[in-house]
């Protein structure tokens, strides 16, 4: 099988990594704008405060919007077809890429219900999601 | 506020493009000298009128790319720009040139965009390290290398049609008004004889028996990549009118980019043009019913079904009606993308872009041949880079 890319965690993106691989989800949240935060940062965007903190979120979302690659997207998941790649909005607001798994790809819809699936791969934990 | 509309574009050159072109090869700079030539006779501006350039990125340099470009060219120049804007970087040029020309800054200013293959390198030269992802950076540190290549969202299918699935959820989806974009185009194509899918029409059913992709995107949806090239030269008033074309004033321009992956939008369904848009038609003085033609960024079928709604052609939501009730062709009520559109012309890199420019500039000099719309004088033209995450607009206008 091609490798497949995996992530490199950085020293600001360490903690949000660490969670997955301990099975919880967290984000960053900055007090001063109520805003949450994804992907991790060293200021809150828009505002530029440096109040960011990590809190443990559900994990818990919807499918903002998905596609089914029937192609593969990069040599690497030539073996992988169809990709399920989508856009969950978590409950808490943010956007984050990911795949869809323990779904049939007919079935997916958008704003269908989901929850995160850890999924260990080497030195990393993947954030992946299946149906609620 | 913004431009006067006293530069022009007054000279362009396109090359044609091709699948896989024959050799010898040559290396962009090499590209950048005749491309510039070819613009500067089709203005019959001389070549040591020009004292700008707007550059974008070059094979052969990784930085300093506009003092390289001068010093090859051997043109001495007051203003120069490194335009880094993808699919929008052609439109940021010619806005960008214009502003310089206005505020005294320049006079003769090239925009130039190569996309020819070089020459094969030797077993030891030192070659940029491509990348495997196309788009998305694959670096060390890049938000895309850690959160979305690694869940396969790399180049540019996955995106888009995520748009378009989200645009599907919020709007309903007519595959055959989408259909009916990469149609007409095609149809425009045949009147061009530069479009790399000259003389060979298609139907909507066609379209939608070519496979799909990544859903709900149809291989014929979807730009082919070429090899080309493309400049322009923006040029004052005082040398524009001196010139050989019928100036193309640059009569109002917007620019706007808030992400890089459309993953971060606010909101995936109100693309940047929108606000590029309304800028440039403000500046202008015009409205979108003012416009004669205009030649809309075509990545994507969706692409161009979104800017007609977000650059106020239609309302939201309604893009489907307005092209099956208009024809788009150049002979039509509506004409968009007169030279084919990318995906008739073909995308060669940065100077896809770049058509789309030579595609207004050519209609309003008059100069569009078989496709020619009757008294052109206004066009519209739009730009895009990334997923729809930067997005330029002008409004070109004749005397």
């Amino acid at each position: 099988m091609p490798d497949r890319p995996l992530p490199q965690p950085t020293p600001t993106s360490q903690p949000f990594w660490d969670g997955l691989r301990q099975g919880r989800v967290l984000l960053q949240f900055s007090p001063s704008s109520g805003q949450w935060v994804f992907y991790p940062r060293n200021r809150a965007p828009g505002t530029l405060a440096g109040d960011l903190e990590w809190r443990e979120v559900s994990g818990e979302g919807t499918v903002y919007t998905f596609t089914i690659a029937r192609r593969p997207t990069a040599p690497a998941w030539a073996e992988d077809v169809p990709q399920l790649i989508a856009v969950v909005e978590l409950d808490e607001g943010p956007r984050l890429t990911t795949e869809l798994v323990d779904v049939a790809p007919e079935a997916i819809h958008i704003g269908m219900r989901v929850r995160p699936v850890f999924q260990d791969e080497g030195p990393v934990t993947m954030l992946r999601f299946a149906p609620a | 506020m913004g431009l006067r509309g006293t530069a022009a574009i007054a000279g362009i050159a396109e090359w044609k493009p091709q699948r896989r072109p024959a050799g010898p090869h040559q290396f962009m700079l090499e590209q950048w000298a005749d491309l510039a030539r070819a613009a500067l006779d089709d203005a019959g501006i001389d070549p040591r009128e020009v004292d700008g350039i707007c550059t974008s990125g070059l094979r052969e340099s990784a930085s300093f790319v506009p003092s390289t470009v001068a010093e090859y060219l051997g043109i001495p120049v007051n203003f120069a720009e490194f335009v880094d804007l993808g699919g929008a970087t052609a439109t940021g040029m010619v806005w960008r040139a214009a502003a310089a020309i206005e505020l005294g800054a320049a006079s003769v200013v090239l925009c130039v965009t190569p996309s020819m293959p070089a020459p094969p390198p030797p077993e030891d030269a030192v070659r940029a390290p491509a990348s495997r992802y196309g788009a998305s950076s694959d670096r060390w540190g890049s938000p895309q290398a850690e959160f979305d290549i690694p869940y396969g969202n790399v180049a540019q299918n996955a995106g888009y049609a995520m748009i378009a699935q989200r645009y599907a959820h919020q709007y309903g989806y007519d595959p055959r008004a989408l259909a009916k974009i990469a149609v007409d185009q095609r149809t425009n194509a045949g009147a061009h004889p530069d479009a790399i899918f000259h003389g060979q029409p298609i139907t909507i059913e066609d379209v939608l028996a070519s496979p799909m992709i990544a859903d709900p995107l149809h291989l014929l949806e979807i730009v082919m990549p070429a090899s080309g090239g493309a400049a322009v030269v923006v040029a004052s008033a005082e040398v524009a009118r001196r010139g050989r074309n019928r100036p193309v004033w640059v009569s109002g321009f917007g620019e706007h980019l808030a992400f890089k992956t459309p993953t971060y939008a606010e909101d995936l369904l109100r693309t940047p043009i929108g606000p590029a848009s309304r800028r440039a038609f403000e500046m202008a003085e015009a409205a979108p019913a003012d416009v004669d033609m205009v030649s809309i960024y075509d990545c994507y079928t969706i692409t161009v079904l979104m800017t007609l709604e977000d650059a106020g052609f239609c309302a939201p939501g309604e893009g489907a009606r307005f092209v099956n009730e208009h024809d788009l062709t150049f002979r039509g009520d509506f004409p968009c993308n007169t030279h084919g559109g990318q995906l008739s012309f073909g995308q060669a890199g940065l100077a896809g872009g770049m058509s789309h420019v030579c595609d207004g500039a050519r209609q309003i000099m008059r100069r569009a041949g078989e496709a020619q719309v009757r008294d052109c004088d206004t066009a519209f033209v739009s730009g895009n880079g990334g997923i729809m995450s930067e997005q330029v607009a002008l409004v070109l206008r004749g005397d």
